[in-house]
């Protein structure tokens, strides 16, 4: 073998490529992926809006008052519809992964993926009708 | 039906060339070839110098596994209709070193199998005299999906996550630790919980779900990564609230 600088004849030269930080924009369910971890964002939004909204009820009627205005002005109403879709999706991604993550055995059987997957939807129901009905009969 | 098909083929000599280069030969279009069949008529009738591993012909050996068209794949469990009207293109697998052509370097895979210790362990090994370790046919189903694995890494190449940290452990080898935890006959969980809630290990996965998508034995890595998660996340909280009980 004639002198390479590249390649020897214990050492190959291996051909190396690094991922790109673009490189989930090519395929839909790798922007899928992406768009579902940047859910998260929508969910600390939520958190946010929670702790402030505690700060102004420490702050007086005038601070809550003045907040509650702000959650009725254009910017906020539609930061609240993407929020909420997004955080539908984050909830539908999250039980749909349950039932994968969660082996559970009743007695000797083991239970039916489907009825995992049910009860985490159930669940999500229940919680939210519940939430509901207190905040509209209070 | 066409007669002919093309083939977009990346090559790599490293003593040719510095950069890879993709050449395209014309095949013979037969609705029963894979794409394997069209490799070896190349190799035999137009370009011997092409360079690729193979060996069962039957999605047994994981030998195969390329990239076609920008998803990893058994070669030989992928046919060429599939692609109509062409061109295919066939690439090495992703995330891993080329050596030449569409061969990959895989000794990385190869040293995290083992780390993971895939066997059983016993804490005190039963003599010969008192015979086997038994199974139930229950127990052996609760192992059997993630026992399936023909070590072919197309997970491997399906992972970004991979491709961004090749320091993780990685679907194959996590899955293949979750066949001998969920073994009636293993007692090693615990050994492999630890070296898997490393850095390296369980945490890195994001849960892109690629793994089990291009899974040909639908063995489901990510599936097998999430529910280490949840008994991983089990056992510290375990340690947290119960640091006297015996872990």
């Amino acid at each position: 073998m004639t002198h390479n600088s590249r390649y020897s004849k214990y050492h190959p030269k291996w051909y190396r490529t690094r991922t790109p930080i673009f490189w989930w924009i090519h395929k839909w369910v790798h922007v899928r992926f992406i768009l579902r971890e940047m859910t998260s964002v929508f969910v600390a939004f939520y958190a946010l809006v929670l702790l402030f909204q505690i700060r102004a009820l420490t702050q007086g009627p005038e601070a809550y008052t003045a907040f509650l205005a702000w959650l009725k002005t254009p910017v906020s109403i539609v930061l609240h519809v993407v929020a909420f879709v997004a955080v539908v999706f984050h909830t539908i991604t999250w039980l749909n992964l349950m039932p994968r993550a969660m082996v559970l055995h009743f007695g000797q059987k083991r239970v039916p993926k489907a009825v995992i997957a049910a009860s985490g939807y159930i669940a999500w129901a229940v919680v939210s009708i519940v939430i509901a009905w207190i905040m509209v009969t209070t | 039906m066409p007669t002919n098909i093309t083939l977009e083929i990346l090559r790599y000599r490293p003593e040719e060339e510095a950069e890879p280069i993709y050449q395209r030969y014309e095949v013979p279009f037969r609705k029963d070839w894979v794409i394997l069949d069209a490799l070896n008529y190349i190799k035999d009738n137009l370009d011997g110098t092409l360079s690729y591993r193979w060996s069962c012909r039957m999605g047994v050996c994981g030998s195969c596994g390329m990239m076609v068209n920008g998803t990893p794949v058994l070669t030989c469990a992928t046919f060429m209709e599939k692609f109509l009207p062409g061109p295919i293109r066939v690439e090495p697998l992703a995330n891993f070193p080329v050596v030449r052509d569409l061969v990959i370097e895989m000794s990385d895979f190869m040293q995290k199998l083992k780390h993971v210790k895939p066997w059983i362990i016993r804490e005190e090994e039963q003599p010969l005299s008192q015979g086997e370790y038994l199974q139930t046919p229950a127990q052996r189903e609760e192992y059997e999906q993630f026992s399936m694995c023909i070590n072919c890494m197309l997970c491997y190449a399906a992972c970004p996550v991979y491709g961004l940290e090749p320091s993780f452990i990685g679907p194959a080898a996590i899955a293949l630790a979750q066949r001998y935890n969920l073994d009636n006959r293993d007692q090693g969980a615990k050994q492999r919980l630890e070296l898997l809630s490393q850095d390296d290990g369980i945490w890195q996965c994001t849960l892109v779900g690629e793994c089990s998508v291009v899974c040909p034995k639908h063995v489901d890595p990510a599936g097998a990564i999430q529910r280490y998660k949840v008994a991983g996340a089990t056992d510290w909280w375990k340690s947290l609230l119960m640091p006297w009980g015996n872990r």
